[in-house]
């Protein structure tokens, strides 16, 4: 039997950095093959290759038994290639159907759209493969899943036979991940093929009948899920043995130190994002929020960092209400926070590592004096963070962009938590990093909590809140609808509240 | 009965003058809809537009030919138009950067050559384009003369706003430029080379402003003037967003806005003094009002102004 897709020698470089170094993969027709690796790890490069988005430096592609040169998307589409991209590529302002027939559009006469037959054509594929979308809807008014089924449908328009999927469970709810488990089973039962992308081991486990786990651009097995255990797998990827759980003590709760009372929060479109919020948080133990992302997370997480004004209601930390007061005072009262996206709102790439650490009181003693700057101070300040967090740099003037992702969290997670502070928001803390940080930033959360932090833990993947949290409160549609403790955290009752689904 | 007569002419003439006066606005304002939706700024339109009454202005004089000097603006308004498309699109720079230089470019170029060549000349010069006056229908009462009674370029801008409403909203075509606009990367993994999209229509956005141009110099007073199109460019810019993005709504837009200049020169005119400052900053206060949020959110195409690499 000839393969679906092997690949020979992949080379792709960005500068000095080999992001796929030799790569060897080949994926049979009817089979679920899983590439697991890490963040970094250069799964979406090797995919990106085989679907034209980049020209590969060196190596071969053969497509079902022929040699193949993948100039662009286009050339993909042709063989019948689809891709699901981590980041969704859809158009936002377009209906459903729109976006299914773009580049390939059904028209009568020629030239002119025939919206009629594509939205007759989308109901039709959508029901023969069971997967439900309004094909007259713009994207922008549907939830993720449902986008994620129209990027399926989109593929499966263009004639895809090999699908690549890349990490597509990140955005959905345990039941939607069922229900997408579900849909690849029918692909390949049609003696179709599946990439399927991921840095979850349990997916894999799950769903896989082939994995090829990489690292550092480099292939490091093949193997299959009957002939490893989910520990084996961390260790490929990784390269060591690792904790698969954070190891810690039962917590001993203080006093209150942040508390959000009745918070209505708009979004930027002044939609209802946070629909009356109570919460509270104590010292010494970290609350976790649950949530598929978009139901109001970042919007509470703004709220409390002062970042975006609270329509009515209350944020109080210490006892005190600084519901009116700005980001910087927040800061100034024991305010920690670990943004979503370190990019956008953690760290300033083009400045020095010593520059980020100090970014909040870079102009308070002893870091500065009247308008003068006390540079010494801030180097001596930034050597020793470097060395307490372990961020791997050449130092502290090493600009921050040319960190890893996981360094760069730890520019971060070492600001926030220097300053002692009373309360940390942590969003998103470990998002984009490899495993190793991962450990070494959970460690740090967890050993701050038994000093007395009171830790606001929120994060979309669930694992990270369930490992961390010692009170779990779920997120749906801007509202808590349950708040958990000890016995009653439990994965699938936290699942079915996530998807909206009554207190049990 | 003799009253009413004199009202309703008045009617006509000041309904008149709106249209033809907002032809070359609109015809901008086109050229910015099709150029913005495919994901490219224009600012260049104002310079576009003045080559474009130069060169046909030139040709027309040199060729004694009037249609020869209304093909030869389109076509010198495709060609200023590939220079941004150039510069923009393949070379990443900065759209407003690019635009501004063309602007300027265009002011110097056309001052030039009609210092060297045209302002000394004491030969007549071609003439204006022919109004025609469609039979029957310019005979309604009051609409008839102000619709069915133009010259060339007027009636090729009522007809474009179908047409470029049709070609944005209904075609293969305008799906991929509406796809290049908001998300290019979406469009270029659907198969769309979004480089070829947004390269078209940048330079049907310059044949636009080029006929545009026609107007001032062909139409409306036969003869070229250094800097006549005086800023008609970026008001005509600020119809396509007052006018959200869609030819018809930039229409009514530029219609409002020459609607304002008709009434001050006729309160002038009157003895009632309105600064004509004032009616000159309507637009762009309008445009402001707009910008911020006012009236409904605003749609500007997500990727506007944003040079797009492959990967
Ligand atoms: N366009 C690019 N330019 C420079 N570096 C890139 C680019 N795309 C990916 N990389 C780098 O290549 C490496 C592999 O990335 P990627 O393939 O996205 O990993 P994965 O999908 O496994 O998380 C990372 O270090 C990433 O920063
Ligand atoms: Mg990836």
């Amino acid at each position: 039997m000839t393969a679906a897709l092997e690949l020979r020698g992949i080379v792709k470089t960005f500068g000095e950095l080999r992001a796929n170094d030799g790569v060897d993969l080949a994926v049979e027709w009817g089979r679920v093959h899983a590439l697991l690796g890490e963040n970094g790890a250069g799964k979406s490069t090797l995919m990106n290759v085989v679907y034209g988005l980049t020209t590969p430096d060196s190596g071969e592609i053969v497509f079902d038994g022929r040699p193949v040169v993948i100039h662009g998307p286009q050339d993909a589409i042709r063989l019948g290639i689809g891709m699901v991209h981590q980041h969704f590529m859809l158009i936002p302002p377009l209906t459903v159907a729109e976006n299914i027939i773009l580049g390939q559009e059904i028209t009568s006469p020629p030239g002119v759209i025939d919206l009629e037959t594509a939205g007759r054509q989308v109901s039709e594929l959508s029901q023969r493969y069971g997967l439900e979308v309004p094909p007259r809807a713009r994207i922008e008014s549907l939830s993720v899943g449902v986008q994620q089924r129209v990027e399926i449908l989109k593929a499966l328009y263009r004639g895809a036979r090999l699908l690549i999927l890349d990490e597509p469970t990140a955005v959905l709810t345990p039941q939607e991940i069922k229900g997408l488990f579900e849909i690849i089973r029918n692909l390949v039962a049609e003696g179709n093929a599946v990439i399927f992308i991921t840095h979850k081991l349990g997916e894999v486990m799950e769903v896989a009948d082939a994995i090829t786990v990489m690292r550092r651009g480099k292939v490091v097995d093949h193997t299959t899920p009957q002939q490893s255990t989910p520990a084996d797998l961390a260790r490929m990827m990784v390269g060591r043995p690792v904790l698969l759980r954070v190891e810690k003590k039962p917590a001993h709760p203080g006093d209150v130190r942040l508390e959000v009372k009745g918070l209505v929060v708009h979004d930027d479109r002044k939609q209802v994002a946070v629909d009356g919020v109570d919460l509270d948080v104590r010292s010494g133990e970290i609350v976790g929020i649950a949530g598929v992302e978009g139901n109001g997370q970042n919007e509470l997480v703004e709220a409390i960092s002062g970042l975006r004004p609270a329509v009515s209601g209350q944020v109080l930390i210490g006892g005190r209400d600084v519901t009116r007061r700005s980001a910087k005072s927040r800061l100034h009262s024991g305010l920690s926070v670990i943004p979503p996206d370190r990019h956008r709102q953690g760290v300033i790439l083009e400045l020095p590592i010593a520059d980020n650490l100090v970014l909040e009181d870079f102009d308070q003693p002893p870091f500065a004096r009247w308008i003068l700057r006390n540079l010494r101070a801030v180097f001596d300040y930034a050597a020793a963070l470097i060395k307490q967090f372990d961020i791997r740099a050449a130092g502290p003037a090493e600009p921050t962009g040319s960190l890893s992702g996981g360094n760069q969290q730890k520019v971060v997670v070492a600001r926030e938590l220097g300053t002692n502070p009373e309360v940390l928001v942590a969003a998103q803390p470990t998002r984009g990093v490899d495993v190793g940080s991962i450990e070494f930033i959970h460690r740090q959360i967890v050993d701050q909590r038994d000093k007395g932090l009171a830790v606001l833990l929120v994060s979309s993947e669930l694992d990270e809140v369930l490992s961390l949290s010692d009170r779990v409160a779920v997120v749906y549609r801007g509202r808590v609808v349950a708040i958990l403790e000890g016995e009653e955290i439990d994965r699938d009752r936290i699942g079915l509240l996530m998807a909206g689904g009554a207190a049990a | 009965m003799f009253e009413l007569a004199i009202h309703a002419s008045d009617v006509t003439v000041f309904g008149s003058q709106t249209l033809v006066t907002a032809t070359p606005l609109a015809l901008a304002a086109f050229g910015g809809v099709m150029c913005e939706r495919s994901g490219v700024t224009n600012i260049a339109l104002e310079g576009i537009m003045l080559t474009g009454a130069f060169v046909g202005y030139a040709v027309a004089f040199a060729s004694h030919n009037l249609w020869l000097g209304v093909a030869a603006a389109i076509m010198a308004g495709v060609l200023i138009a590939s220079i941004h498309a150039i510069l923009s699109i393949s070379f990443l720079v900065d759209q407003i950067v690019s635009g501004t230089v063309i602007n300027i470019l265009a002011v110097g170029i056309t001052g030039v050559f009609y210092r060297t060549f045209l302002e000394t000349q004491q030969v007549q010069g071609p003439g204006t384009l022919p109004v025609w006056s469609i039979p029957v229908l310019s005979q309604i009462p009051i609409a008839g003369p102000i619709l069915f009674q133009n010259a060339f370029v007027t009636y090729a801008m009522l007809v474009l706003i179908g047409v470029v409403h049709f070609t944005v909203f209904h075609t293969t075509w305008g799906l991929r430029t509406r796809a290049c606009g908001e998300h290019p990367r979406a469009a270029e993994t659907a198969g769309i080379n979004v480089h070829f999209v947004r390269y078209l229509n940048v330079l049907a956005s310059g044949a636009l402003a080029g006929l545009g141009g026609a107007y001032f110099s062909l139409q409306q007073i036969g003869e070229f003037l250094p800097g006549m199109t005086g800023g008609r460019g970026f008001i005509g810019l600020a119809a396509m967003i007052f006018g959200r993005w869609t030819p018809g709504g930039a229409f009514l837009a530029s219609l409002l806005f020459t609607a304002s200049d008709q009434v001050a020169s006729r309160a002038t005119a009157a003895g009632i003094h309105i600064p004509p400052q004032f009616l000159g900053m309507l637009p762009y206060l309008l445009t402001i009002v707009v910008v911020a949020g006012a009236v409904g959110r605003s749609i500007a195409p997500a990727a506007v102004g944003k040079p797009y690499r492959k990967a």
